[in-house]
C-alpha cells in the first residue's frame, strides 16, 4: 500500500464538517468498528479520515440476549442492544489508544433522557482527544412514553440543543430513516444548532423463522443494515441535501468507492462505512483507495468536485 | 496475537458424508499461528449475497501448511462453500478466538459431538505432540448415525487414538449420548474434559462435571458478523449475569462461567 500513500499526498481528498478538518472523507461508522483496537492487525488505522466509535452511554449497558444478528438479502438485522462500556470506562481505557492514533475521534452518545445526552456531552468536552461528537438520536425517550427521539423534530432539537450548550465540540446529529419526512428533523437539528447531520442510521425491520414460527432476534425487530438499504440512504441523503445547508455525512451500505462517491454526489461532503468492515476489516482503506483512483483518473482539482455534482434534468 | 486476511487456495474438497464437507486450505501463515480451540472467518461468496463471513472452527493445520475446516451444509453460506473446487481461492480471517487452555492435567477428555468434532481433531493432534503427557487423552466422539461418524472417527484411529462412539441410532458403538459414555469414565479432579457439539449436549456435560468436580472446557457455536469483536452480535449469557463474546472473549470458556439454563 506505499506507492498508494505516497502518490495519495499529491491528490486534495480534504473535506471539513463544520470546523472538523478531515484530511479525507472516508470513516467508520458507529457499532460497525468497536474502539478501532480490534482493526489493528487488519487496517492502517492513520489512513482513516476519522474513527467513529462504538455508541456510549453514561453507564455501561449489557445489551440485548441473543439471538442479536441475523443475515439477510444483502444485509444483516442487528438488535445489539447498545451495549458498551460506559463513559468512564470508555475515557479511561479506550481513549488513551484512540487519541494516538492521529486521526479524529468521533465519539458517538446515546441516552435515555436530554439529561443523559447534556451529561454526556459534558463528560467527553473534558477527555482529551474527542475531535466531535455524533449524537444518536434513534434511542427511546424514557420519559416520553419510549419514543424515539429522531422520530420527533421537536424532541431530536432539543438533545441537539442540550448537546450543544454542553461542549464545544462539533455536534454531528445522526438521523433515524424510520421516519415519514427526514427533512423535518434535519431541519429541526440544524435549527437547534447541529453542526453536521450524518444519516442513515439502521431501517427496522424482522425476519422470521418458518419452522420454529419465532422471530430471529430476540429482541423480535431490529435495524437492518449493508448494501441492501443503499438506495433508501442515498435517496435520504439527496432530500436532507435540498432542505439543510449544514455538512452531510452519507451512510447506508457503502461497501466501495463507487457507493461512496454516489452519496458524495447526492450532496454528502464525507461518508461512513459500516456493515462492510465486518465482512473485509479493510473496507474503509479498500473505499479509500478506489476514491484515490477515481480522483486521479478524473482528473479532479479536488475530492470536494464531487459534493452535490448530481445532474438532474 | 498474529491475525491475517489472506486470499488462500482450496487444495481439496471431500465430501465425507452426505452433507458433510471438508475443505484442505494451503494457509501456512494461518495454520502456523493457530492454536486448537482458534476458528477462522471465510467468505463464502465474492459477491455481496450471501453477505457475511461464516465462522469455522480449525479442524486440522499441518506443519507443511494446510488448514482443514469440516461443516455441514445448512444454508446458503455452507452450500457455496461446498461447491468451491481445487483451485478456487477463499479470503480467511484467522486464527481467531482464545483456543483451549491446555494445562497439565494428566487426563484429558476430549468429547466431540456432530460438528463438534472438528476443533478436537486439531487438539488431539496437539496431545500427540505433547511429549510430556504420560496418558493418551481419552477420545469420545457422537454422531446421528454410523455413516457420520464412522468417516471422522478415522481421522483419531489414523493418530493412534482409542475412539469410544456413540450414535443417536445405534448404528455404530454405544446406542445413546456420549454423556453417557463419559459417565463410565473413571473422571477425578485431576483430569480435564474439552468438549464441543450441540448446545443440550455441552449442557449435560457441564453438569455431569460439575457434579464429579472435573474442570471441562467447551466450545461454543454463535452466528455471528465479523468475528472480532466488532458487531457484539456473538453475545453468550454469562452465569455472573452479562454477556461474554464467542468470538473475542470465546469461543472456548470455562463450562462454570457459562449461563445453561436458558
Amino acid at each position: 500500500m506505499e506507492p498508494v500513500n505516497v502518490k495519495m499526498d499529491e491528490l486534495d481528498l480534504r473535506v471539513s464538517i463544520g470546523n472538523l478538518e478531515l484530511k479525507n472523507p472516508v470513516m467508520t461508522a458507529s457499532g460497525t468498528f468497536g474502539y478501532a483496537r480490534e482493526f489493528e492487525s487488519y487496517v492502517q488505522l492513520h489512513r482513516l479520515g476519522a474513527v467513529v466509535v462504538k455508541g456510549i452511554s453514561l453507564e455501561p449497558r449489557a445489551g440485548n440476549p441473543p439471538p442479536r444478528i441475523f443475515e439477510t438479502a444483502c444485509g444483516m438485522l442487528n438488535a445489539i442492544g447498545l451495549e458498551n462500556v460506559g463513559v468512564d470506562r470508555f475515557i479511561s481505557e479506550k481513549m488513551p489508544y484512540l487519541s494516538a492514533l492521529g486521526v479524529p475521534v468521533i465519539v458517538n452518545i446515546l441516552g435515555d433522557s436530554v439529561e443523559e445526552y447534556r451529561q454526556l456531552a459534558e463528560r467527553l468536552a473534558e477527555a482529551p482527544g474527542v475531535a466531535a461528537i455524533e449524537v444518536n438520536i434513534s434511542c427511546p425517550n424514557v420519559k416520553k412514553g419510549g419514543v424515539a427521539f429522531g422520530t420527533d423534530p421537536q424532541m431530536a432539537a432539543a438533545v441537539t440543543e442540550a448537546v450543544k450548550q454542553s461542549c464545544q465540540l462539533p455536534v454531528i446529529v445522526k438521523l433515524s430513516p424510520n421516519v415519514t419526512d427526514v427533512t423535518l428533523v434535519a431541519k429541526a437539528v440544524e435549527e437547534a444548532g447541529a453542526d453536521a447531520v450524518s444519516l442513515i442510521n439502521t431501517l427496522i425491520g424482522m425476519a422470521i423463522d418458518l419452522k420454529s414460527r419465532r422471530p430471529r432476534l430476540a429482541n423480535v425487530i431490529g435495524g437492518l443494515s449493508g448494501p441492501a438499504i443503499k438506495p433508501v440512504a442515498l435517496r435520504m441523503v439527496y432530500q436532507v441535501a435540498q432542505a439543510v445547508s449544514i455538512p452531510i455525512i452519507g451512510i447506508g451500505g457503502i461497501a466501495s468507492a463507487e457507493d461512496a462517491m454516489e452519496f458524495m454526489l447526492a450532496g454528502a461532503c464525507a461518508v461512513q462505512v459500516g456493515t462492510a468492515s465486518f465482512v473485509n476489516p479493510r473496507a474503509c482503506e479498500h473505499v479509500l483507495d478506489g476514491m484515490v483512483t477515481y480522483v486521479r483518473e478524473q482528473k479532479l482539482e479536488s475530492v470536494r468536485d464531487l459534493i452535490g455534482a448530481l445532474r438532474i434534468g | 496475537m498474529s491475525q491475517f486476511q489472506q486470499k488462500v487456495e482450496l487444495i481439496q474438497s471431500e465430501v465425507i458424508a452426505a452433507g458433510i464437507v471438508r475443505l484442505t486450505l494451503s494457509a501456512p501463515d494461518i495454520a502456523a499461528a493457530a492454536v486448537p480451540g482458534q476458528f477462522v472467518m471465510v467468505q463464502t461468496a465474492p459477491g455481496l449475497d450471501p453477505l457475511l463471513r461464516r465462522p469455522f472452527s480449525i479442524h486440522q493445520v499441518s506443519s507443511d501448511g494446510f488448514l482443514q475446516i469440516l461443516f455441514k451444509v445448512v444454508g446458503r453460506g455452507t452450500e457455496r462453500l461446498a461447491q468451491c473446487r481445487a483451485g478456487e481461492h477463499l479470503s480467511l480471517l484467522g486464527p481467531l478466538g482464545n483456543g483451549f487452555a491446555l494445562g497439565e492435567s494428566a487426563h484429558a477428555c476430549l468429547v466431540g459431538g456432530g460438528m463438534g468434532i472438528a476443533p478436537m481433531l486439531f487438539l488431539a493432534s496437539h496431545f500427540l505432540r505433547q511429549s510430556q503427557v504420560a496418558v493418551p487423552p481419552r477420545v469420545i466422539l457422537g454422531a446421528r448415525n454410523s455413516e457420520e461418524l464412522v468417516p471422522l472417527m478415522g481421522d483419531f484411529l489414523d493418530l493412534g487414538f482409542e475412539v469410544l462412539a456413540a450414535t443417536d441410532d445405534g448404528s455404530f458403538g454405544y446406542h445413546g449420548l456420549v454423556t453417557d459414555v463419559l459417565k463410565t469414565l473413571n473422571l477425578t479432579s485431576q483430569s480435564t474434559v474439552y468438549s464441543c457439539g450441540p448446545r443440550p449436549m455441552m449442557a449435560a456435560i457441564h453438569h455431569l462435571c460439575q457434579n464429579q468436580h472435573v474442570p471441562c472446557q467447551v466450545s461454543v457455536e454463535t452466528v455471528m458478523a465479523c468475528g472480532m469483536g466488532a458487531c457484539l452480535g456473538c453475545a453468550v449469557p454469562l452465569r455472573a449475569g452479562g454477556y461474554a463474546h464467542a468470538c473475542s472473549d470465546g469461543p472456548v470458556f470455562d463450562a462454570g462461567e457459562l449461563l445453561w439454563s436458558l
